[in-house]
Formats: structure tokens, sequence, C-alpha cells
């Protein structure tokens, strides 16, 4: 027999394995399958950046039309749940409870002070506890009273008298659902469990029932060991991605943009990158706990924190920026943030496609430099 | 390979690196290999066997000296060595969730089988090693038996030329373990294969052409296993005397000038002498009854290893002080009635009765997975049974098993040591746990230091000790607060047949101190230095008597003197009969 057909047939042998080992290990399917959906689930309707109906103590210290008028246009926007109190106190004492997320308190003099020249104050008091929804409530509060002026200007047939005139306009995620930006991010989290976890999980597992030491005495190379993997796991990741990306168009009616082929493209480099990680570190550890261990801490975490999937890495400190370089999901999730909401950008894409790529061949390499054949 | 050897180490070394420590697991090895018949390595646990069979694979590579396998050099040409000899690993590696047949499929792929040849071989494979009807079985779901051939069949899908297996019969029940040499033998008369295997069982250095005993890295001796015997012929004998137990008899002979060894064995005390004459130690001992037996392999590895470590291990004091004695009139401390666990669908114990007196050594002898480690966890109260009743120094474990734990000593099979605590915080932890404190932890302490010769090793960490030293300290760890029964789950496994000799010692001790022992073990010829044994499989008891007696049930004209295995296949066989009828 050729050395060629060989290995072609040891290779077909050790991927059919892979395959009939993800099939039977539950743990794979819920990595794979069950993980996204779940996380899909928990970002699509669970978790929202936005704020939808936050609890607000009103206060009007010397209740009057305008106040009155005010509070109306609070009460309209569906941000806010307000409730009208008597006292400054009996507000304070509900933030202090957590009743209430911040009071907009309106002093006795609001009425005077409104139709004076530099304008009438109204306080805004915010739980800090939770700086996102404090920073919400302080510039929808803000928002909300730049457009009851300005309706009451218009009203009373006036223009308002303000020097700049603010005409906003949102681009890429016209409606501010973060859903639209979480959701896409996803993809990449997803990825990495399946290439980065789960294959670290399945290598350590064949160190710790010692079928390693059997595949090692058999003609196989170390090289089509891990290309058995490498192909399962490929496969697996690409299932992953499709059922993510799937889910987010059809069900969460993200938009995409940009072009499938190109998003199938960039995750396939990214996958690679994510086997490379995994494969990398199974080569350090060989009992599937340390491996575990490593691959959330190196990888999954990472991807979740520092890749700009729920935290922009544009407000992080400049050190922490300078980290992120070296996360390698934080250029992924450039890519399918604009593949998602802005279209085939390829100013964004193809830089990031090459950092992929280099970050691909880079772990890929050091795998099989690290893989001998031997036990020590 | 014109010398008729398929391998051949010359100065063969390698150590490893534990704990800033380094540990010579082969320290100049040379030997050779014949081809076409079967070479044992033998040793205990940590002797250097997995070592070897690694670079003889190319999977290590030596700190020095050379290794040569079929002509080949295993560590340079490795790749050509591995696709040129067959390797079970001791763990057989399978793939659990695969079935009987992908596991095959695999490595028939791996190993280059053309498929048009795979059906031949494939029906060969099965039919020799009896899984023809469990192929779509998941590999997971075989008994420890079938995983062995199985791993076998796996390793012998492309015939290799020399076949490498790694304590393939460990833990194995003794049916499985003669089938298995039974297709071992075959390969190597009817293909011509040639066959290095390694094992911790003295008793099956005599089913080989040739042995290697390796002992601490070294080579001990080599040759045919018959010419070890040989060299002690006249030196063995049964003694007994009149008048006086076994136990008693054992201690007064062990370590006295002239005895090399003396055993419990069953109705009579096995000696191993000096020299052929014996005339002193019966002089020493009026009365006296030496009957000649043919020596055994084992005889000779002890005898080498004493030759090299002179010094008798002191052993005795027993339990220190006297032990409380709580067993019910008729001296019954143990008592067991149809016990059951059921994990599942799966009865691990079925149906369990035995009762056991006062100072008496009780084994359960059983393969793995017979239901004996489950079976003590219910006597340690560490497990609620699922139907029966349990009584332990006088208490039902369902309502009192934390004051039965406090009467309970309890070794387990893994030793349940802190492996990165020095040996002294072992043992004061340990006396802690069991309520110690001020004079009487001091005391403890100092005895177990003492009485198990631990104080030379107290600062080491407990995890980089020896087998033997580890065993030790467990033992002293589990007699910290003097029980009154000791539980000794699998105590010897692995260990040198020195060290078991001085543990089965001070378990002879402790129960002529009155301390109830109660063991489980794999190992037959442990089971003959019980008072009583229960033969377990599959979670039932198939025979509970004397060792002799047990013996004595497969006795036939074509076995007029049957070992303890052939009782237990005998019974095992018998039980698989009424189980199909």
């Amino acid at each position: 027999m050729s050395q060629r057909g060989g290995r072609a047939m040891r290779l077909n042998g050790l991927v059919r394995k892979e395959f009939l080992q993800i099939v039977r290990d539950p743990s794979s399917i819920a990595i794979a399958f069950l993980m996204p959906i779940f996380l899909l689930i928990l970002f699509g309707y669970g978790v929202s950046l936005d704020a939808d109906h936050v609890p607000l103590a009103l206060v009007a210290e010397a209740p009057s039309q305008d106040s009155a008028d005010f509070m109306a246009a609070l009460s309209g926007s569906h941000y806010f749940a307000p409730r009208v109190m008597q006292s400054m106190a009996e507000a304070e004492q509900a933030l202090r409870l957590g009743e209430v997320r911040g009071i907009v308190r309106l002093r006795a003099d609001f009425s005077r002070r409104m139709r004076q020249a530099d304008g009438a104050p109204v306080q805004v008091v915010v739980d800090g506890v939770d700086a996102n929804t404090a920073r919400l409530v302080e510039g929808y509060v803000e928002g909300a009273w730049g457009n009851w002026l300005a309706a009451k200007a218009a009203r009373s047939g006036q223009a308002l008298n303000t020097p700049v005139e603010l005409q906003s306009r949102i681009w890429f995620n016209s409606e501010l659902r973060s859903r639209n930006y979480l959701v896409p991010g996803l993809v990449a989290i997803i990825m990495t469990l399946i290439g980065a976890l789960l294959t670290a999980l399945v290598m350590a597992r064949e160190w710790e029932r010692g079928t390693m030491e059997a595949l090692m005495v058999t003609p196989a190379s170390m090289t089509e060991v891990l290309l058995g993997k490498l192909v399962a796991y490929f496969v697996l990741g690409t299932g992953g991605m499709l059922l993510t990306v799937g889910l987010s168009v059809w069900l969460f009616e993200v938009p995409l943009r940009g072009s499938f082929w190109v998003l199938w493209a960039c995750s396939s480099l990214f996958l690679l990158a994510a086997l490379g990680m995994g494969l990398t570190i199974s080569t350090l550890a060989r009992s599937q706990f340390v491996a575990g261990q490593i691959a959330i801490i190196a990888t999954f975490l990472p991807a979740f924190l520092l890749s700009g999937f729920i935290f922009d890495i544009g407000s992080m400190p400049p050190m922490v920026q300078v980290i992120t370089h070296v996360i390698v999901a934080r250029y992924f999730v450039a890519i399918v943030q604009t593949l998602f909401l802005a279209g085939d950008v390829w100013s964004v894409i193809l830089p990031n496609a090459a950092a992929l790529a280099l970050m691909a061949t880079i772990f890929l390499t050091i795998t099989w430099k690290k893989s001998r054949k031997r036990l020590e | 390979m014109a010398d008729g050897f398929v391998l051949e180490a010359e100065g063969l070394s390698k150590a490893f690196h534990a704990g800033g420590r380094e540990v010579a697991a082969l320290a100049g090895v040379s030997l050779g290999i014949r081809a076409g018949a079967v070479t044992g390595l033998i040793g205990p646990d940590g002797a250097g066997k997995t070592t070897f069979m690694r670079l003889a694979a190319g999977l290590l590579v030596p700190d020095a000296g050379r290794i040569t396998v079929l002509g080949l050099d295993a560590t340079r040409d490795s790749l050509a060595v591995q696709a040129a000899l067959g390797y079970m690993p001791q763990r057989f590696g399978l793939y659990e969730d695969l079935t009987v047949q992908e596991n095959l499929d695999l490595y028939a792929d791996l190993q280059g089988v053309e498929k048009a040849a795979r059906p031949a071989r494939y029906a060969e494979l099965m039919h020799m090693t009896g899984l023809a009807s469990f192929t779509g079985r998941l590999a997971g779901r075989l008994s420890g038996g079938m995983k062995q051939k199985l791993g076998l069949a796996c390793t012998l899908v492309r015939a290799p030329r020399l076949l490498l297996l790694d304590e393939p019969t460990v833990g194995v029940d003794p049916v499985s373990r003669r089938e298995l040499w039974a297709i071992v033998d075959r390969l190597v008369k009817a293909e011509g294969m040639s066959v290095l295997l390694s094992t911790a069982y003295l008793d099956e250095a005599e089913r080989c052409a040739e042995v290697i005993l390796l002992h601490e890295g070294q080579v001990l001796d080599q040759g045919e296993p018959a010419a070890m015997s040989t060299r002690m012929a006249g030196r063995t004998w049964a003694a007994s005397l009149p008048g006086t137990r076994n136990r008693e008899l054992q201690a007064g002979l062990q370590g006295r000038p002239g005895v090399v060894d003396a055993l419990v064995q069953g109705d009579h005390v096995r000696l191993v002498s000096a020299g052929r004459e014996v005339a002193a130690l019966q002089a020493d001992f009026p009365g006296i009854d030496l009957r000649p037996v043919a020596p055994r392999f084992e005889d000779g590895f002890i005898d080498l290893l004493r030759q090299r470590e002179p010094g008798q291990p002191h052993a005795g004091a027993a339990n220190g002080l006297g032990v409380t004695d709580s067993g019910s009139a008729d001296g019954v401390v143990i008592k067991v009635q149809g016990l059951k666990r059921r994990f599942g669908e799966f009865w691990a114990v079925d149906g369990v009765d035995f009762a056991i007196r006062r100072g008496e050594i009780f084994g359960l002898l059983g393969a793995n997975g017979a239901g004996k480690t489950t079976t003590f966890r219910m006597l340690c109260g560490l497990l609620p049974a699922s139907a029966g009743h349990l009584e332990v120094a006088g208490l039902d474990l369902r309502r009192a098993a934390s004051t039965a734990r406090g009467r309970i000593g309890y070794m387990s099979q893994k030793f349940s040591l802190y492996g990165n605590l020095s040996v002294r915080q072992n043992l004061e932890f340990f006396a802690s746990a069991y309520g110690l404190a001020g004079q009487s932890k001091t005391e403890r302490l100092a005895w177990a230091q003492d009485e198990f010769e631990l104080a030379e090793f107290a600062n080491h960490l407990s995890g980089d000790l020896p087998l033997g030293y580890k065993q030790r300290l467990a033992m002293a760890c589990a007699l910290m607060h003097r029980p009154e029964i000791l539980f000794l789950d699998e105590p010897t496994s692995g260990v040198d047949p020195l060290a078991r000799r001085e543990f089965w010692q001070r378990i002879n001790a402790l129960a002529r101190a009155g301390v109830t022992v109660l063991v489980t073990t794999h190992f037959m010829e442990e089971a003959e230095y019980c008072d009583r044994l229960a033969i377990m499989a599959a979670g039932r008891i198939l025979a509970m008597d004397e060792p002799a007696a047990i013996k004595g049930l497969a006795r036939t004209n074509y076995t007029p003197e049957p070992s303890m295995e052939d009782a237990f296949i005998m019974l095992v066989e018998r039980a698989e009969l009424k189980e199909a009828a």
C-alpha cells in the first residue's frame, strides 16, 4: 500500500472517530448547540443595555401648570415609569430602598425661573450603583427636558432661544437596540467555546483516558492526529456559527447588511485561530480540569470582556486597550458587528481579517512545533 | 537479529523529575528478549516496567543507553518501530464511547489494514477473544475482562512481530486472566509472535518462557522461571505445630535466623529456610511438623530480595494499647444480612450475608467490579444501603453511623493521604480528625512514627514517599484512634512482596491483639492469609469458608492440589451455569 493511501485512510479513520465521539458525548452537543441557544436567548431577551420603564421619582416642590406638563411628558415616554412623590425626603427614602433609580426634582421656583434667560434648573439625582443605567437615566432626562422645551416653544409659536440646534441622526442601529450589536458578537463567543474550550478538553481527555498513548504507537503521525481533531471541530464550529447567525437573523431580526459569504470566510479564519488556541492549550495541559481552566481564563473570558462584544474598546483605559490587541476575538467582533450592522466595509474587514489569519498561523504553528510523539 | 533477540537494551537509564526530586525509573538496564516466546517483565509498582515498555515503543527518550527493537533503534527510528510492533498500554487504549466494531475499524485504519483483508481478520480476532456477539456494544459498557480482550484485539488488528503488553491482567477477574493467557500462548505457538508482558503478579511468572525480575529500576535476575524455583529446592516446607495457632507459629518463625520467609497459608505455615538444614528450627520448636513442599517462583524472588536488603522489618506491637471490646456475647462484631445496593439499574451488591467475629481476619476476594468496595463503603457508613441490615461494633449503621465510625479504622485503595502535607502533618491531621488531643495525641504520634518507622521521613511530603511507605503511613493514620475494627480496601495492590509481607505481619499482630480486620483483595495468594474469606462475583457471595476448605471445593482427580485461582474459576463457572439454567 502506498504511503499516501495509508495517510488518507488514517485521517479518514481519525475524523470518523471524532464525529462518533461528538455525537455520543452529550457535553460536546451541549457546548456546540445548546450553549449557543442559551446564550442567544439570554442576550436576545434577558440582557439589555437599554433603559426601559426605569422607576423614577418625581418631586415638584410647588406644583404648577408647567411642572405638571413636564411630568406628563416624562410619563409618556416608555423609558421611564415615574412615580410622583410629595417631598424630597420621601423620594430619597425610595432611592435608598432601591425602589426608584433616580429622582427628578423641580424646585419651588421652577415656573418663575423657566421664563428667565438662563432657564430653570431641574435637579436629577441618580442611583450611581449601576453606572450604565445611571448614565442612561441622566441622558434620557436631559433629552426629555430638551424635547419638552422645544415642544413648548413650538406650541407657543416662538423659536427656542438656543444658540446651537442639535439634529441627531443615529446610523447603523437606528432603533438603538442593544440586541442588534450583542447578538452578532455572540458568534465570536460561541466559536471560542467550541474551538478553544471544547477542543482543549477533548485533547486532554485523550491523555487522561490513556488513548493518546495507544494512538501514538500506531503509524499515525502527530500531525494526522491533530488534523483529525481540527477537521472535526472545524465542522462543529461552523455548525455553531450557522445556528447563531440563523437565529440572529430570523428569530431576533438582527439585520445582516453585509455579505454572508464574507461572514463565512472571516468566521473560518477565526475558527482556525480558536482551534489553534485550543490545541496549543492541550500541548500544555494534559488533564481536563487544567485544560478547562486555562481555556476559560485565556480564551473565553477575554473574548467576553475585552473583545468589544459588550464593552466598547474605545472607552477602556489605554493600557487595557493595548492588551486587547492580543485578544483574537477582538478582531472578529469588529468584523461581525460591521458585517451585521453596516455592511461590507472593506477598510474594517480586511485589516481585521489579516490579523485573524496571522493569529491562526501563529497558534497552529506553535501546536505543530510542540506536538511530538513522545509522552514527556 | 542473528542472535535471536527481538529486543535488546544496553545500559538503559531513565529518570523523572517529580517535585524537585529526581526519581530513577530505570538505572543501567541491559537485557535481551528472545524471539518466538513469552517473556515476563516482573516487578512491583515503581520497578520501572511501564517506563521500559514506553522506551521500547519509542514514546520516551532514554537518558543514557540504547534500546533496539526488531533491529531498529527505538529512539531514533520510533516511527518504523511503532509500525512494526503492537503495544497495549495499561488502560487498553480503547475509546469507551465507540462500539467494539468502531474501535476495531479505527485501529485497522490507523494500522493501514487493507479493506479486503479486514473481514477475515476481524472474524478471527472476534472468535479468539469471544467478543463476536458484542460488536455493536459500546466499549465502555464491556466488563473489565472484555475490555482487556478488545484492547488486545485492537493491538493485533495487523499481526505485529513483537507484542508488548503492559500489565494486561491487573484487576481483571481470574477467568479472563486465564483466557488472556490462552490467547497469548496461541499467538506465540501458532503465529510465532514474540511477546513481552509486564506484570506484578508473581504467579504469572511461571507461565512465561523466560522472566526478567525488575526491582527499583534494576534487573535482579533473568532466566527461566523454573530455574528460580529449582534454586530453592529443598528449602520450602509446610510447617505446623500441634496446639499452636498458625498465626502464632508464623509470628514465632518470622524474622528468626535461618528463616527467609514464613506465611500463613490455609491450614499450615509456608516456610522458606535459608538452607536445606532445618535441625536448628526443629530444636527451637519441639514437635514442629515440617513437610517438604514444591518451591514456587515467589520463594526465589523473596530470597533474592532478602539478600539485597537483609534486616527484618520489625512489626508486632500492634495497636499499642488494649482494644475496647464492644462485640456481642457471641463475639460477632460485624453482622451483615441481605445487604443490597443499587446504582441506577445496576445492583452493585445483590444480597450479601456474613458475620465476623472479634479478632478475625476476614477477606473479600473478587475481581474489579465484584462489589467489594461498595460493600465496604456501606460497612463504613459512607454509602447508605438500598436494603438489608448492617451492624458494626454492635451498632446499627442506619441509626448510629457516626458513633460506629469512631470505632472503625479505614484504609482506602488510594490511601487517602494529603500528598502535599508532610508525614508528620498527615499524622497530626488524622489524630485531630479522630478527636485526639493533648497527651494522648502526643503519645499516638510518637507510637505511629516509631511503630511504622516513619520518624526519618517525618518532614517528607507524603506524596513523594515510595509506595511501601505511603502504605505504612496510611495504615498509621487509620490506626490513630485505636479502632477495634479495621477495614482495608485493596491495601497491598502494587507493593513489592517484601512490603506486602511486612504489612501482613502487622495485620496478624493486630488480630492477635483483638482487632477485627476486614480486607478486600484481588490477589489470590493474599486471600490465603485470611482466617476466613468470601469469594464475590457480580455482587454476590459465591462461597464463604476457611481458605483451605474453599480450595478443597475445586479438588478433582486432575487437580489434587487446587490453587485458590482454580477454586475461584470453578465457583464463577458454576454460578454462570446456574444462571443460564
